[in-house]
């Protein structure tokens, strides 16, 4: 049945393009197929740029290409004193799409707003298990179930959040997918008519993009909305062509079946700037991988020790062989395009005759240790085994003999967890709402030790200054300890921070007005194909 | 041949139940965590997870979740991925169409092809033709279908541009699905052209699918004919002063055929494995592109299913096969 009404929407559309041959299409060959169109159900940006960034809004959005908040569907919004407190005034006049598939017949207002997050932490509430196995994994991740106490509504355009305390990167969550503001008239009528799931199949929202049609694992198409707020696009459809193969996503932008593509392979990105009919982008990733000492283990637990086996390491050999180039070598826990980034810090330079000295002196000898390489290829590390060799010669070079283990992704993630652990871990990041926040405390607070901090290092000096940071309310006071907690982090070198990956877009030439997002989005309001 | 039937049919239950058995347990176990998968590197606390798998029935005895999988089978419920917790009989059912779409062209290009250059072969036995075409059938039987399919795409669309790059159709071409088979669909559209562009995306597909059984069929055409061209009454035909061409043609094809039908049949599975393949490089979306996705996010239910599925298209298609031989072969009618 439900299949039968997307059919008949598509069609009717379908009519309307082939009426409209001058309709300007912008087609991007994404990298494969979203989970769903509920942004809230999903963790995994494909499903984020197919659904979150097209169809819908957030209070706060992030301002296009940086990690900073911009005013959304939130007009503004104020921070009571105690910081527990924020109170959010909603845009007026916001209209909901008008589709095949539904029409709405109001605004927004302050019940789609409390109707989107209740059902994500709210057991009672009759959505928060609509699609059967529903975790609200991001929601629970970023921290939000224990920080909410209630959400409130003041007036019809008046929301207020009440946290059980403080906490200043909640306003970068409240711009992240899983917090998109989703339609209660919409929701209400598929309850009524006992089609929930339609919830996650045909989305619905505020966006620049409504959604027209999903043929899975084949294409998406999107027009754009004439009621955005933000003013209607310059393009009149859009339209992901999902194609898995990075290969052959480059053809399809050569021969001109795509306008723009995601994750080219990195052999293929000088090929791609030589081509007249292309361009390309690119940015520093929102990512860290690095090596993490097991700090509670000897003879890890010294400072010398961590130090001097960082100084051994040739990051930009790293960089060369595994990215070909398409990465920089890190020096802080966080990428340069976070703001606070410490530029002032000196990475310990490569020198593995002073490492070697280093050792000696901290009384180090015959060192065999442990380096873990990830079995997958992630954005900020493409070939972990390779990596891994490189720093195993890089050792040698000192006298440390070193074992390279593996394990299957999953069972590899758990078991680096255990704080009696061996050797150094490779892993790494990637941001999830353009907080350092979301670096330095989630990987290197205490709390996080036998879990995301794989060093296991509790730093009582480092972990204070997070934590103040975490509280204040004040970006200027925030950005003065989070550059202090790095250097506390240079100086005791719980890691050996490895790179920073690039993010590469190519595109057509005549493609105009595409900003790169440091948080690796893929969003197309705003973008124009030149006549 | 009814009796036959029916006892063919009754073996098919063991032998479902057994790929049943297999394909659940096979999945456990591969190392691998389906529930920590759900939150890659975040860390899922150990509450978390024990919540999470306790909704999915995964902290059930292997047993009763067995059970509680096979009777929800028998009802034809095969239960929702956990990943885009959507029905996976639906998925199988929107997905499969465009596989079988493409395993049938696949297997068509290599009939045409592949029969005529075995008959050829045998005819001219030990001649250069023979050589060069058995030589060309090794190299595609051993061609890697990943680099070739690559190979064809960078040739025929990216220098050539005669090809489309990857997809069923153009993005041009945009009408419900009727039959799920996109040569049927575009012909139903009523839009001018989309006819020609599916045939046009599907060439190079079908080429990397049906290179492989091309070549099994071609080599085993070859022996299945030089043995029945060895015959008394082949000979007998020859003697009687038949053309050389109803001599091959009707006398000696016929028999040759039964062990090519049966090698036929058994190219569903190579196909259905090659689709894993020419799936993902041509975008195409079939089951094949979707279990491997499953694979990766240790989609169990999804990989059941879909394995149980497969497994069960197999055993019918090798059924009909068997059938088949009585057709051609009275004396094996059963």
């Amino acid at each position: 049945m439900l299949r039968k009404l997307t059919f008949a929407a598509a069609l009717a559309t379908a009519t309307v393009l082939s009426g409209a041959a001058s309709a300007k299409t912008f087609v991007y060959c994404s990298e494969g197929s979203p989970e769903g169109f509920d942004p809230g159900l999903y963790t995994a940006g494909t499903t984020f740029d197919a659904a979150a960034h097209t169809v819908y809004n957030r209070l706060l959005e992030f301002k296009k290409g940086t990690t900073e908040t911009e005013p959304g569907l939130a007009e503004s919004w104020e921070i009571s004193d105690d910081g527990l407190e924020y109170t959010f005034k909603l845009r007026p006049g916001v209209k909901f799409q008008t589709t095949e598939f539904f029409t709405p017949t109001r605004d927004l207002n302050a019940d789609d707003v409390i109707f989107s997050y209740e059902r994500q932490f709210s057991a009672d509430n009759p959505w928060n298990q609509y699609v059967p196995g529903t975790s609200w994994e991001y929601f629970a991740g970023m921290g939000m179930p224990d920080l909410i106490s209630s959400i409130e509504k003041v007036d019809d355009m008046t929301v207020k959040f009440v946290l059980k305390r403080k906490e200043a990167p909640f306003l970068a969550n409240v711009a992240m997918p899983f917090a998109s503001i989703m339609s209660k008239e919409y929701a209400d009528k598929l309850e009524a008519d006992g089609k929930k799931e339609q919830l996650n199949q045909m989305p619905l929202g505020t966006g620049p993009f409504a959604f027209v049609a999903y043929q899975q694992d084949a294409v998406i198409r999107y027009e754009a909305n004439p009621d955005y707020w933000g003013g209607k696009q310059k393009i009149d459809d859009l339209v992901f062509a999902i194609t898995t193969d990075a290969a052959v996503r480059y053809q399809k932008l050569k021969a001109g079946e795509c306008h723009l593509m995601p994750y080219p392979n990195s052999a293929d990105v000088e090929a791609m700037k030589a081509d007249p009919a292309l361009k390309v982008m690119e940015q520093e990733g929102l990512n860290v991988a690095y090596l993490a000492y097991n700090t509670t283990q000897a003879p890890f637990d010294k400072v010398e020790v961590r130090k001097a086996l960082n100084k051994a390491i040739n990051k930009e050999a790293i960089v060369d062989a595994v990215f070909q180039g398409a990465a920089t070598p890190a020096k802080n826990p966080i990428p340069p395009t976070m703001w606070s980034y410490n530029k002032a810090i000196e990475d310990d330079t490569y020198d593995p005759d002073a490492a070697k000295k280093m050792l000696e002196d901290a009384g180090v000898t015959d060192l065999s240790m442990k380096v873990w390489a990830m079995p997958v290829a992630r954005p900020y590390m493409l070939n972990a085994r390779r990596a891994a060799e490189l720093i195993q010669s890089d050792f040698a070079k000192i006298g440390v003999k070193v074992e390279i283990v593996s394990y299957e992704w999953a069972e590899y993630l758990d078991r680096s967890k255990a704080k009696d652990r061996d050797g150094a871990v490779m892993l790494g990041w990637t941001g999830d709402n353009g907080d350092p926040d979301n670096f330095l405390d989630t990987l290197l607070g205490c709390d996080a030790v036998g879990g995301n901090n794989r060093a296991q290092w509790c730093n009582q000096e480092f972990d204070d200054l997070v934590s103040k940071a975490k509280t204040s309310s004040d970006k200027a006071e925030r950005t003065k300890l989070y550059e202090e907690a790095q250097v506390v982090f240079k100086r005791e070198a719980p890691w050996a921070t490895l790179d920073h990956s690039l993010s590469v877009v190519p595109m057509r030439k005549e493609v105009e007005g595409f900003v790169q997002s440091p948080l690796g989005d893929f969003a197309f309001d705003g973008v124009d194909i030149a006549e | 041949m009814l009796r036959y039937l029916v006892k063919r049919l009754a073996v098919l239950v063991p032998t479902f139940i057994g790929v049943s058995i297999i394909a659940f347990s096979f999945i456990r176990l591969l190392p691998g965590d389906p529930v920590a998968l759900l939150s890659g590197e975040r860390v899922m606390s150990p509450e978390r997870h024990a919540q999470i798998s306790h909704e999915l029935g995964y902290d059930r005895p292997l047993v009763v979740q067995y059970f509680d999988y096979l009777g929800g089978v028998m009802t034809g419920d095969l239960g929702n991925s956990i990943v885009t917790k959507q029905p996976i009989l639906d998925q199988f059912l929107t997905l499969f169409p465009a596989t079988l779409e493409l395993s049938i062209c696949a297997i068509i290009f290599a009939i045409i092809l592949g029969i005529p250059a075995g008959i050829f072969a045998a005819i001219k036995r030990g001649s250069f033709w023979d050589q060069t075409i058995m030589g060309t059938a090794l190299v595609g039987y051993s061609m890697p279908i990943f680099w070739w399919g690559l190979l064809l795409i960078i040739f025929f669309s990216g220098i050539l541009q005669w090809t489309p790059v990857s997809g069923r159709i153009s993005l041009f071409y945009f009408f419900p699905p009727v039959t799920g088979f996109m040569l049927i669909d575009s012909l139903l559209s009523g839009q001018a052209g989309a006819f020609k562009s599916a045939v046009s995306h599907l060439i190079l597909p079908t080429i990397v699918l049906g290179t492989i059984p091309l070549a099994v069929i071609a080599r085993q055409t070859r022996s299945a004919m030089l043995e029945v061209l060895g015959e008394d009454y082949v000979r007998t035909a020859r003697a009687k002063g038949l053309s050389p061409f109803r001599v091959v043609g009707i006398h000696a094809l016929r028999n040759a055929m039964i062990p090519v039908i049966t090698t036929i049949g058994l190219q569903v599975g190579v196909l259905l494995a090659g689709a894993i393949l020419t799936e993902t490089i041509f975008s195409w979306p079939g089951i094949g592109k979707w279990m491997v996705d499953s694979v990766f996010r240790r989609d169990y239910p999804v990989i059941q299913g879909g394995l149980l599925l497969i497994a069960g298209i197999i055993m019918i298609v090798n059924l009909i096969v068997d059938l088949l031989y009585g057709l051609i072969n009275p004396r094996i009618r059963h």
